[in-house]
């Protein structure tokens, strides 16, 4: 029963994630709660992500950090990463004032992402490109910010 | 009874004509407090984004950790004089203040900043520079005290050297550097020639400066560092005071409408719902300060200045960054240095979005003071086809509007 569930959700995050694609390229905002999911599943479902920020609520013009989890598809963690990564404002044209970097892998299949900032509230994607096992994949975030 | 009843009628009349004024008062007093409710009925969301850019959102002073000084009562006093002091000049008229001019909100009135020659850009405001990560148009430095020590060895500013100025420090403010910093090294003509310096580009300088011995000129350095980190603790307190449009929100807030309504014209009002919403302004000036510490290219196209692009070397080679021998931060203390977009040449063109405090007081604008009024820069969004701006679809009417709410962010200044 539980097992059904998690493929079922799974399935929504998929869609859901594939649905973002399709609004980034179209480079329409995204409107559903769903498209601003915190776990998304990679571009071609290659792997999971999920992230936290600290402070919770993600602010805007102020340095902070990011906890990402990354896994295979089917939930393992993935410790051994490469990870590149790239905001943009689709809208506007440009990125985020800084180059956020992973400075940490806890080796649990959670890195730290420091130097995220973001300049103006708004629309933002956050792409994460992952090369890992000798997959390489990418997810993308989609945030909204005050 | 006539002349009985005669006074009775016309006190009746006297009475309905009074309670027909009443009424009268009471249903314009009605409509007035209708007209209050319109004009200044926000949304929610609105009055979130208003109350964001008061100044009552504005976080206390953040610490500089590149600068063990930047509170020091001591430290203040004597930046305040080093601030003023025009010794440190090649003609012994220039001081920060020339160009920071106190009464004029620390800018002077001029299109390019004047020192011992004319420079290449305006003079940047110093209101709340202290919550800000880059100095300068470009960003070139990362802290305010290293940003202070910029112009004294430039030869259109200042015009000497690091050297000369640790010979003034020793021969004139011994004492006070000492209460702070500690004991100076000794300097004399010897072990310090006072032309040295391997800042100002004049290769005579930067022979004699390379003549000395290391230990002497990382002593000079130590000092220059110190004077700038003295000249921080002042400059750190040049902090924006409550203006007519913070006194609005306030009373926005507090659903005071009657008192919102004196604090600002309507027309400011009608500017202020422009600024957060049809203009967009606020996609680069944000927060209390109006500014997002970023680099926007919006197209003015100046050729001879390509703006951040250069400052991102420069930052990032310069000894007196956040991660260099004279900051007193730890590494991990240096975020915005070491996770600058290093993309260089997204920043062609791009200057930093300065604040909007007291802006209506100090013209001209741009990073070369390419306008002389306020009215010139925003015709200038309106006809700018950079990608980064976004108001050419405003009438004219809109951006006077615009302009009367930009009038409602001065408050007067009270340096320390």
């Amino acid at each position: 029963m539980l097992k059904r569930f998690g493929v079922i959700l799974l399935a929504v995050l998929f869609i859901g994630s594939m649905t973002g694609q399709g609004a980034a390229s179209a480079q329409e905002k995204p409107t559903a709660d769903a498209d601003y999911a915190k776990t998304r599943v990679s571009k071609a479902g290659t792997f999971k992500a999920a992230y936290t920020s600290d402070p919770e609520a993600v602010p805007v013009n102020m340095l902070h950090s990011w906890k990402l989890k990354v896994e295979t598809a089917d939930g393992k963690p993935v410790k051994d990463a490469e990870i590149t990564i790239e905001g943009t404002m689709p809208q506007h044209g440009h990125g985020m004032p800084t180059q956020p970097k992973i400075t940490k892998n806890y080796g649990d299949g959670t890195y730290l992402v420091e130097g995220m900032k973001f300049s103006m509230p708004g629309w933002w994607m956050m792409t994460f490109s992952i090369n890992a096992g000798g997959k390489t994949d990418s997810v993308t975030f989609n945030l909204r910010l005050k | 009874m006539v002349e009985v009843i005669m006074p009775r009628v016309i006190s009746l009349t006297f009475a309905f004509l009074f309670f027909l004024i009443a009424c009268l008062g009471s249903v314009s007093m009605a409509a007035g407090d209708n007209d209050l409710q319109q004009i200044h009925q926000w949304s929610e969301e609105d009055k979130k984004m208003i109350r964001s850019l008061s100044l009552s959102s504005l976080p206390l002073l953040p610490s500089d950790p590149s600068n063990a000084y930047a509170d020091n009562p001591k430290a203040l006093a004597l930046g305040k004089k080093l601030f003023f002091d025009k010794r440190f000049s090649a003609n012994g008229k220039v001081s920060c203040a020339t160009c920071h001019i106190p009464e004029y909100f620390f800018t002077d009135k001029l299109a390019l900043a004047k020192g011992m020659a004319t420079t290449t850009r305006r003079t940047m405001p110093l209101i709340g520079a202290a919550y800000q990560a880059w100095f300068f148009w470009d960003g070139r430095k990362d802290s305010l005290w290293s940003q202070a020590i910029g112009p004294i060895e430039s030869a259109v500013e200042h015009g000497v050297t690091r050297s000369f100025c640790a010979h003034l420090i020793s021969d004139r403010y011994k004492s006070e550097y000492e209460g702070i910093f500690g004991s100076l090294p000794k300097i004399n003509h010897r072990n310090c020639p006072p032309k040295a310096s391997p800042g100002t580009g004049n290769p005579a300088a930067l022979k004699l400066w390379y003549a000395m011995k290391p230990g002497d000129r990382d002593a000079v350095n130590r000092v220059y560092a110190n004077i700038g980190k003295a000249i921080a603790a002042y400059v750190r307190r040049i902090v924006p005071s409550p203006a007519p449009f913070d006194r609005y929100v306030d009373a926005v807030l507090r659903n005071d409408l009657a008192a919102a309504d004196k604090a600002v014209d309507r027309d400011a009002v009608a500017g202020m719902r422009l600024f957060i919403g049809k203009a967009k302004c606020t996609n680069c000036h944000i927060g209390p300060l109006f500014t997002n510490s970023g680099f926007h290219n919006v197209g003015l196209n100046n050729p001879k200045d390509k703006g951040r692009e250069e400052g991102i070397d420069k930052v990032l080679s310069d000894e007196f960054n956040c991660l260099g021998k004279y900051s007193d931060a730890k590494p991990e203390e240096c975020g915005e240095l070491r996770f600058i977009d290093s993309n260089k040449s997204k920043y062609t063109g791009s200057f930093k979005t300065p604040t909007l405090r007291n802006v209506a007081d100090r013209p001209p604008y741009m990073h070369a003071g390419q306008f002389k009024s306020l009215e010139e820069v925003l015709s200038f969004y309106k006809r700018s086809s950079s990608r980064e701006v976004e108001h050419q679809e405003l009438t004219t009417d809109e951006l006077l509007k615009i302009e009367a709410f930009l009038k409602t962010l001065s408050g007067p200044l009270t340096p320390p």
